[in-house]
């Protein structure tokens, strides 16, 4: 990555988890799970089912309040906040959700325009209106698709729409939660290259919950592997296998895993 | 983030005009900048971006639509803004952000006529619906061993057991409004002693299976509409249908007949309650002893009017069943639906009940029932 080109980046990693614990009931999901997401890297999230994928991000965003520990986001500490206060860095991040979580009494064009206008009212409603089509364009929607309800959308389509949503602002963090999911092989791996190509371009930090293991081959530049309740191993994907755990030798070493391997060692060849 | 870009507007010899910025282009600085770029009448030729040294998709993008409009030439931008530009350049769009509005004289009668249509497809769906409730009922007949007897006590138990406190509670303020304010109209004719025929009659004939219905509409008849509707969106349905199990006979026949059932004890139940209710009244307010009250009831009450409500309470109970299953068996694409059917489901379900009710009074009162 060619730091001259993103003058955004300050050096400091976007989001820090120490110490995090959270527990439904007397059930723990996480305890004393660390986390660190670098400037400027599409870090993977992978686990098991019921491993806290999820939590963990919305513990990030700030929608589930831990029981322990301390999120920082762009340094600012957003533990023990108010869920609906204002974070003060709610406008430098995108959220995708796992269906979109579009408004479903707005059209597409008029979901994108939200966030503008809940964080920069001083824009103009036309300038606006042509921000919001061009970057439900960028997410890679046809141009019928803007004045079009949720309801009238494909899977696929909503993820989209959720994706130009979640770039309104032009966020330096974007989560994404499963963004391939249910999407055909086809539409997964134009999903995965668009999330590639605006991370290049825009400068983007990504975090990325999937369980595509073509998505972690392709794009992400670093996993973080969820079991035990913690953080088990963070690196890249030889790393990690070399580390021996056993889930992980399973995840990548199964039939699965070898065939997203050697799909993507012929895409390096070809 | 702080600081808006400068704009200096620079003009050579030749007239034309050069646009150079400074700052940063960013989407928190760029509405008033936006607002400066279009208050600008001279024609534009050249647009130096050297000294941005910030920038985003959203500065990029007011960059390239200035340049579009004035045929102007961007020069200087660094490479990450050379990036960003290329990428936004060819997705301007200037499509409608909401679906064209149909004018009201269209509008208005094209729901008009849709409703009717609607209605038409509901009365055939419904009549359609019951059939297939009977035929189902009919191969239950056939083969008892397939009856759904746990499903139906179940059902039997969420309807009826389970509404014995708010129905109780409801009746016997009933009772109690319709003793004390019969009593003060009836005691300007000096006839206190009729508010005995009042509560008897109007509660066992009238509102205790009226009531009944409407709560148990709200109550059962939703949860009807929403459990089976949650199913069909869930492929539940369709599941059961693989395996050759018939969803009528599985999930609806149980809460039909459950909520016909249910309906008939729930309506004496409540009528009891609501007598219960004048005789207290009776007893503190007009001076009539409880035990009298209900000695009193037994003397001025035809046996017809008992007979009135327990008629009618089976009819409701089917009529509230019927509608919570069919729309619940409707529901088919998203969770919106659930919510639209169960609201149908229930209001159906009342209309036709209070409908049916005048019908039934008229009926009654014809066949020397009065």
């Amino acid at each position: 990555m060619d730091d001259t080109l993103h003058p955004r980046f300050s050096g400091n990693p976007p989001v820090v988890v120490e110490g995090l614990e959270n527990k439904f009931g007397d059930f723990a999901v996480h305890e004393d799970l660390s986390l660190e997401v670098r400037e400027g890297e599409i870090l993977g999230v992978v686990g098991g089912s019921g491993t806290g994928k999820s939590v963990l991000m919305r513990s990030i965003i700030g929608l589930q309040i831990p029981s322990a520990g301390d999120i920082s986001v762009f340094g600012r500490k957003i533990t023990g906040i108010d869920p609906d206060q204002d974070l003060g860095v709610r406008c430098r991040w995108g959220v995708m959700f796992q269906g979109g979580a579009l408004f479903s009494t707005l059209t597409v064009g008029e979901n994108v325009e939200v966030p503008l206008k809940k964080f920069f009212p001083d824009i103009d409603d036309e300038l606006r209106r042509e921000i919001a089509r061009y970057k439900v364009l960028l997410s890679g929607l046809p141009e019928d698709a803007i004045a079009k309800y949720p309801s009238e959308l494909s899977g696929g389509m909503k993820k989209r729409a959720g994706l130009a949503r979640a770039l309104a602002l032009d966020p330096e963090l974007l989560f994404l939660d499963e963004p391939t999911a249910g999407l055909d092989p086809i539409g997964a791996a134009a999903f995965d290259s668009l999330t590639k190509e605006l991370k290049e371009t825009l400068g983007l930090t990504v975090f990325l919950i999937t369980h595509d293991l073509d998505t972690l081959y392709e794009i992400c530049d670093r996993v973080a592997v969820l079991a035990d309740k913690q953080v088990v191993a963070v690196g890249t994907i030889p790393e990690l296998i070399e580390t021996g755990h056993p889930w992980i030798l399973e995840y990548f070493n199964g039939p699965r895993g070898r065939a997203a391997l050697s799909t993507h060692q012929r895409g390096e060849q070809g | 983030m702080d600081g808006a870009a400068q704009l200096s507007v620079t003009e050579d010899e030749a007239g034309r005009i050069a646009l150079a910025l400074e700052g940063p282009l960013l989407v928190s600085t760029v509405g008033p900048l936006d607002r400066e770029l279009n208050a600008l009448s001279q024609e534009i030729t050249a647009i130096d971006l050297s000294g941005v040294e910030e920038i985003d998709t959203i500065g990029a993008w007011v960059m390239c639509r200035l340049a579009a409009t004035h045929e102007a030439e961007i020069t200087g931008a660094s490479p990450r803004a050379k990036r960003l530009l290329d990428a936004v350049e060819n997705a301007g769009s200037d499509a409608a952000m909401t679906p064209p509005r149909v004018p009201v004289w269209k509008r208005v009668p094209e729901a008009l006529g849709e409703l009717v249509f609607d209605m038409r497809a509901g009365i055939i769906g419904v009549v359609g619906f019951l059939g297939r409730v009977l035929i189902g009922f009919g191969s239950l007949l056939r083969h008892p061993g397939r009856f759904p007897v746990k499903a139906m006590v179940h059902q039997m138990e969420l309807v009826g057991v389970s509404a014995l406190p708010i129905i109780g509670l409801m009746s016997f303020l009933i009772g109690i409004v319709i003793a004390q304010q019969g009593a003060v109209q009836l005691e300007q004719f000096g006839a206190e002693a009729l508010t005995v025929n009042l509560v008897g009659r109007i509660t066992l004939r009238e509102l205790g299976v009226l009531m009944t219905a409407i709560m148990v509409a709200g109550r059962s008849g939703s949860a009807f509409a929403a459990q089976i509707g949650t199913m069909k969106l869930t492929e539940e349905v369709d599941a059961m249908r693989t395996i050759g199990i018939s969803p009528v006979e599985v999930l609806v026949i149980p809460r039909i007949l459950a909520a016909t059932f249910m309906m008939v004890l729930l309506g004496f139940y409540a009528s009891v309650v609501a007598i219960i209710g004048g005789a207290v009244v009776g007893q503190f307010a007009l001076g009539i002893p409880f035990f009298t009250f209900l000695e009193r009831i037994q003397e001025v009450v035809p046996t017809y009017d008992l007979w009135v409500g327990l008629i009618k309470a089976p009819v409701f109970g089917l009529i509230i069943g019927l509608a919570g299953c069919y729309h619940g068996m409707r529901v088919s694409g998203n969770s919106e639906q659930v919510g639209l059917r169960t609201t149908m489901a229930v209001v159906s379900a009342i209309f036709a009940v209070i409908v049916l009710d005048a019908f039934f009074a008229v009926f009654f009162t014809e066949i020397g029932w009065g």
